[in-house]
């Protein structure tokens, strides 16, 4: 990780220390994934780290069919077990913990992604993004036992706006895009890909997929993608790890390999977001052109409460 | 549980790479598509110095024209290196182009002997655009263009004679920093001994461009392809370059836009050529 200066004590702005854990989780047991995601933090003591990124599912596996209702946790005991994680081992430190779980509120079940401010006295949970595309196709089963979200959100963090894409929800680009449009310069996502595809070269045909997909976000809307892979077996179904950050001009700055439970450590120079906008504009193009393209009346939305309720 | 640490790989400061393949193949095509389809004109004409660039070019010209198609000429003056002739011969004898050599020392002093104070600069400055009147008249000669030489370096740094390098009216490695020049002559076959050598303006004994600039190409070429992306100079240090290197550069940059353009015309009229009345160059 490139090392830069910061004067007394504070952070740098232009720059975010950014960790992926990527984990590989042990089927259903919470508690001791919790102590290897405190064990990663330990791991961490060493140099800055502003921002840790965990994937989707990470501390109970992906696959859990039913399993879901029996793991799933209320956002509020989620941060503060993670809190806790943090502070039992690495005390009054300052950090921002993005992370997947499934998520029960008050009886209705969501595959969430938070992302946590951990203080020196108390954690806040600044964001909880519902992902939006429950596949539900092939191997995947997620809307069977779950419930989607409805909006992607662009919060405000101590180093900027950014936005949490799970998995599916960046395979669609209009996602992506209306985080950047509302304003995201990071998108983070944490994500659970089962590998697939072997008619490629060197790597599994999913792995080339999700780059490309990733890369493209990136270089469309000038933003940095920060994507954490969970990794390990689930039942046959290898998870494809490779977490690894994206830079605005779509430059792969690091990358995880596919099976290894590992932490991936990059600096982001946040500096570079507006160098890429200046030569390849094509976010403030949108930002002019997007609200025509609503209002197309071809498109198939809604028109205000009478035509909803007219259809 | 331990975790393996992969950590994102520390930037040193490089030069950009180059795909030489692709490269070649484009500036063939461009070459084609300037000399052949545009203007209808078969022939290029390209001056030899015994450096890797005009090298290139011939190399390139031949690939994209036919060696028969590609007029090089020796343009030595009385205090040119021999090293540098034979050098530029050793392209000659690799392609099989015509070549012809002639000596602008009468034509250099005969000017000069009425500025005899002038300094080394005026002189080299003198030397090069005595080089390009030459070429142009024997583009004239022989129904050809003159095909131009200067590598994106030494545009960006200025470090070239206004009106003389970069008068041809094509130029095909414009756009390549020294160092992707370097590769893509490995690529092309040209001799190792114009490859491996200090590149040199020759205008004075032990004279090397490095000298002259204060840095290494490696070093200019890879804080070039940061700054002209934008970054400040405090960046630039954050990237591994001392603050001396990104002030020699940047300096340099700064002081020579004008040499990037047509000379500054006073506005008057709403009809003012390239200001109002604007066509592309091809139309």
């Amino acid at each position: 990780m490139s090392t830069h200066a910061v004067s007394d004590g504070r952070i740098d702005p232009a720059r975010v220390g950014v960790a992926i854990v990527q984990m590989k989780p042990a089927k259903g047991r919470y508690a001791e994934n919790l102590r290897a995601g405190g064990e990663a933090f330990e791991q961490l003591r060493s140099g800055r780290t502003d921002l840790i990124v965990f994937p989707e599912a990470a501390f109970t596996g992906y696959f859990l069919e039913g399993a879901v209702y029996d793991l799933a946790l209320s956002a509020p005991r989620f941060a503060g077990d993670l809190a806790a994680t943090w502070r039992g081992t690495r005390g009054d430190a300052e950090v921002d913990i993005v992370a997947g779980f499934y998520e029960n509120d008050g009886g209705t079940y969501y595959n969430s992604a938070m992302y946590l401010h951990v203080g020196r006295d108390a954690e806040h949970i600044v964001h909880l993004h519902r992902k939006l595309f429950l596949p539900t196709y092939g191997v995947f089963d997620e809307e069977r036992f779950l419930s989607r979200g409805r909006k992607v959100g662009a919060f405000q963090t101590r180093f900027g706006k950014m936005s949490i894409l799970i998995c599916e929800d960046a395979w669609h680009a209009i996602v992506p895009t209306i985080a950047a449009v509302k304003g995201a310069r990071i998108l983070l996502v944490p994500s659970a890909s089962p590998g697939r595809g072997i008619e490629g070269e060197g790597e599994l045909a999913s792995i080339t997929r999700w780059r490309q997909t990733l890369v493209s976000a990136a270089v469309e809307h000038g933003v940095f993608v920060v994507y954490a892979g969970l990794t390990g077996f689930e039942g046959g179904k290898g998870m494809t790890g490779n977490s690894c950050a994206i830079d605005p001009r779509g430059n792969v700055l690091v990358q995880a390999p596919a099976s290894e439970a590992c932490i991936v450590r990059v600096d982001l120079d946040l500096r570079e977001i507006d160098l890429a906008r200046a030569g390849l504009p094509l976010l403030g193009d949108l930002e002019a052109v997007l609200p025509d393209l609503l209002l197309d009346e071809e498109l198939p939305l809604p028109r205000g409460v009478r035509d909803v309720y007219d259809r | 549980m331990t975790f393996t640490i992969v950590e994102a790989p520390l930037e040193s400061p490089r030069p950009p790479g180059i795909d030489c393949a692709v490269t070649a193949d484009w500036l063939s095509a461009f070459l084609r598509d300037e000399l052949t389809l545009r203007r209808n004109i078969s022939r290029a004409v390209i001056g030899l110095s015994g450096g890797v660039d005009s090298a290139v070019t011939a190399f390139l010209c031949a690939r994209a024209l036919g060696a028969e198609n590609v007029y090089t000429f020796r343009l030595p003056y009385a205090t040119s290196s021999a090293a540098s002739l034979a050098d530029a011969q050793t392209v000659v004898d690799a392609l099989g182009v015509h070549c012809r050599t002639i000596d602008i020392t009468a034509a250099v002093d005969g000017y000069l002997q009425f500025e005899p104070d002038a300094d080394a600069r005026r002189r080299g400055n003198v030397m090069a655009r005595t080089r390009m009147l030459v070429l142009f008249d024997q583009s004239a000669k022989l129904d050809a263009l003159p095909v131009g030489t200067g590598n994106k370096t030494e545009r960006m740094l200025g470090y070239f004679t206004w009106h003389a390098d970069d008068t041809p009216p094509v130029n095909p490695l414009g756009d390549l920093f020294k160092t992707q020049v370097w590769a893509l002559a490995r690529y092309l076959g040209v001799p190792k001994v114009l490859v491996d050598k200090a590149p040199s303006a020759d205008l004075e004994a032990d004279q090397t461009d490095e000298g002259d600039l204060g840095i290494t190409y490696a070093r200019a070429d890879a804080l070039l392809a940061k700054l002209l992306l934008g970054y400040s100079d405090a960046q630039l240090v954050e990237h591994g370059f001392s603050p001396d290197e990104v002030s020699l550069v940047r300096g340099r940059v700064d002081a020579t836009h004008w040499k990037r353009h047509l000379p500054t015309t006073a506005m008057l009229t709403n009809t003012a050529i390239n200001e109002f009345y604007l066509r592309p160059v091809d139309y």
